[in-house]
């Protein structure tokens, strides 16, 4: 067998470039603008934060420091105990995100691929639960979930409604990244080498969308740990429900600061962590 | 499918196979795709289907592809019917137009891919995949992904996913139209190349007709969801079957004229007719440029085959050379050395080459047309 010669082409070429003075000077402006964005939004973001923390930590009289805020809530007797509603929360975000993932991702793709036709009702239907207030969504929910509590059921099965409110988010995340690859080319490509629908979605399409992925997964798992409204009118208790109900039952002041202090950073932390594994899964991908 | 083999020269050792269609139409609700095509293509051969855009092509080769399914006919592939067969089980390679390769896996990732649907051993998938990037020169770039090549090396690394699988019909889907004019050209005499060491059966669809005349062992001219004409390159330029195919491959000067008996005679001038049983009467000639020849005139004379030339324009080796006549202009094809005697103002003679020409219906006011 000849192997026959490369043919002589450059790979693509980088775009051109515009005159090297001009280019420094709109980088060192596009800089500072950065910079002071930058700037501006971690002011923005930390003073509160940074407020909240010297508030929760005020100790007996004004100005005096004290860690005892923080102790009530870690020692809060319940019911349920903190750390149950943590538990049930960090459950109830992975049960979501889960679950939302594994009914729209298939759906989507193979709407795009099969029945093209019905993606305005689909997207229509996803995009729904985003107009109907949470408030209103619990007067519907409301006659389910008592019957639920008959078999006495969990705060877990709150994710039946969760994943509903995540709709609309893991929706528009999914979408944008099919909308990014040429669905159709690669099916095609696939299918003519001998690929059956199943290995398409799944081997060809979803490994394509990993980013759309993570972002949907993100934002559901997101929804479901800041959640408060629904839980606590079905008489649910998860984390916000939890917190708030500590920082109503205290005398203590401060203890209010750092519940709300302590449920920010803990969901800030669990998004931080999940979006830093899936970039870091990212990179190491062959 | 049989077993992948280790060594290309064993595909062409497997035998090619005829490919036929019969009666194949399609619809796209009320406009007709197809139309009763009928096309075989010989055991080994390059057919190149070309045509102006809507005419069918592309979507001949997709019901073949099994990537569409026909409203009627049937598709044969080495005998065997494979009319209903989904395209995931027609064996066959493809390559499209747009980059189709997945661009979560690597050049050899990708070229492995069919052979990994198949079940083929890691390590003999591999050697399958590194060959096929040896045939279409791109080892090197076997650990690269998608982005990370030009378009012309995508296409060939398509090529190669392609044939990894040992299709028995090598299917190409304008696969050079996306690439800029020199890689295109290499890209194609590559093709052709691969394709003649592997001897596989291969249906190429494409609008440039350079392409069509320059790659084909045969050429179907295709309009309105029918071929016009099915021919090896030479005939379609130089024997066009039907006035379409006249003006859809390479130019023509379109030149009032009458036909009386076997002959068209053209501004005092008679040239044979491809169609002897022309029925006398007044008709369009279809003559090429390059059957025009120009020299200059000093007689001063105002005959019907003399003008004024008033363009030309230089293509390299050859110009083409745009003569006022009085009344129409015409077009000539010259080497750029004779060309470059005649500037625009220069008053010349024509002479037409007494090649057969083809006539269509008279056009209505006496012009030429590029």
């Amino acid at each position: 067998m000849a192997a026959v010669t490369s043919v002589g082409e450059a790979p693509l070429a980088a775009p051109a470039r515009p005159p090297r003075g001009m280019q420094a000077g709109r980088r060192r402006r596009l800089n500072a603008f950065r910079y002071v964005v930058f700037t501006f939004f971690t002011l923005f973001f930390l003073l509160p934060l940074l407020a909240l923390l010297r508030f929760s930590l005020e100790g007996n009289t004004l100005g005096t420091w004290s860690i005892a805020a923080w102790k009530e809530i870690a020692s809060y007797p319940g019911p349920p105990p903190l750390l149950s509603a943590v538990e049930i929360t960090l459950e109830l975000a992975v049960l979501t995100s889960v679950v939302t993932l594994v009914l729209l991702v298939p759906t989507m793709i193979w709407i795009r691929l099969r029945v093209q036709w019905i993606s305005r009702a689909f997207e229509f239907l996803c995009l729904l639960p985003l107009t109907i207030p949470a408030i209103v969504l619990v007067v519907g929910l409301a006659p389910v979930y008592n019957k639920i509590r008959h078999f006495e059921l969990s705060a877990l099965m709150l994710f039946w409604a969760y994943v509903i409110l995540a709709l609309p988010y893991a929706y528009r995340a999914l979408a944008a990244g099919l909308n990014a690859i040429d669905v159709k080319t690669l099916s095609e490509a696939a299918r003519s080498l001998g690929a059956h629908w199943f290995t398409v979605m799944f081997r060809v399409i979803a490994p394509n969308m990993r980013q759309a992925i993570l972002n949907a997964l993100l934002l559901s798992a997101a929804l479901a740990l800041g959640e408060f409204t629904i839980a606590y009118t079905l008489l649910y208790v998860n984390l916000q429900v939890e917190m708030y109900s500590i920082s109503r039952n205290t005398p203590n002041a401060s203890v209010i600061f750092s519940t709300s202090l302590a449920a920010l950073v803990f969901a800030f932390l669990l998004l931080l962590i999940i979006s830093y594994a899936g970039r870091r899964r990212r990179r190491g991908m062959r | 499918m049989t077993s992948p083999v280790t060594d290309t020269t064993n595909t062409a050792a497997r035998g090619a196979v005829e490919v036929r269609m019969e009666g194949l139409s399609r619809r796209y609700g009320p406009v007709v795709a197809l139309d009763g095509l009928d096309l075989t293509v010989q055991p080994g051969e390059l057919v190149t289907l070309l045509g102006p855009s809507g005419c069918g092509k592309t979507t001949t080769l997709r019901l073949l592809a099994g990537l569409e399914d026909a409203d009627a006919g049937q598709i044969t592939v080495g005998g065997a019917d494979v009319t209903r067969l989904p395209a995931s089980k027609r064996d066959m390679g493809m390559v499209f137009q747009a980059y189709s390769l997945f661009p979560h896996m690597t050049v050899q990732q990708n070229v492995a891919f069919g052979l990994r649907l198949r079940r083929v051993g890691s390590a003999q998938r591999d050697r399958r995949a590194m060959e096929m990037l040896e045939l279409v020169g791109l080892v090197t770039q076997a650990d690269r992904y998608p982005h990370q090549i030009s378009g012309g090396q995508q296409q060939r690394v398509a090529l190669a996913r392609a044939l990894a699988i040992e299709p028995q019909v090598l299917l190409l889907d304008e696969p050079l139209s996306a690439l800029d004019a020199k890689v295109r050209a290499q890209l194609r005499d590559q093709i052709r190349r691969i394709q003649l060491e592997v001897g596989i059966t291969t249906l190429f669809v494409t609008h440039d007709q350079e392409e069509a005349l320059a790659i084909s062992d045969r050429v179907g001219v295709m309009q309105e969801g029918r071929i016009e004409q099915l021919a090896p390159p030479t005939e379609v330029y130089s024997r066009p079957a039907t006035p379409f195919v006249a003006e859809f491959v390479g130019l023509s000067n379109r030149l009032p004229g009458t036909v009386s008996g076997s002959t068209v005679t053209v501004r005092g001038r008679d040239l044979p007719l491809v169609d002897a049983a022309t029925p006398a009467g007044p008709v369009t000639a279809l003559v090429r440029p390059e059957a025009v020849t120009l020299a200059t005139d000093s007689s001063g004379d105002s005959g019907p085959l003399t003008g004024t030339v008033i363009a030309s324009t230089f293509l390299g080796a050859t110009s083409r050379v745009t003569v006022d006549l009085g009344d129409i202009t015409i077009l000539a094809q010259l080497s750029t050395a004779d060309a470059a005697g005649l500037p625009a103002g220069s008053r010349v003679s024509l002479t037409i080459r007494p090649d057969p020409v083809l006539v269509s219906a008279a056009d209505a006011p006496a012009e030429s047309e590029a």
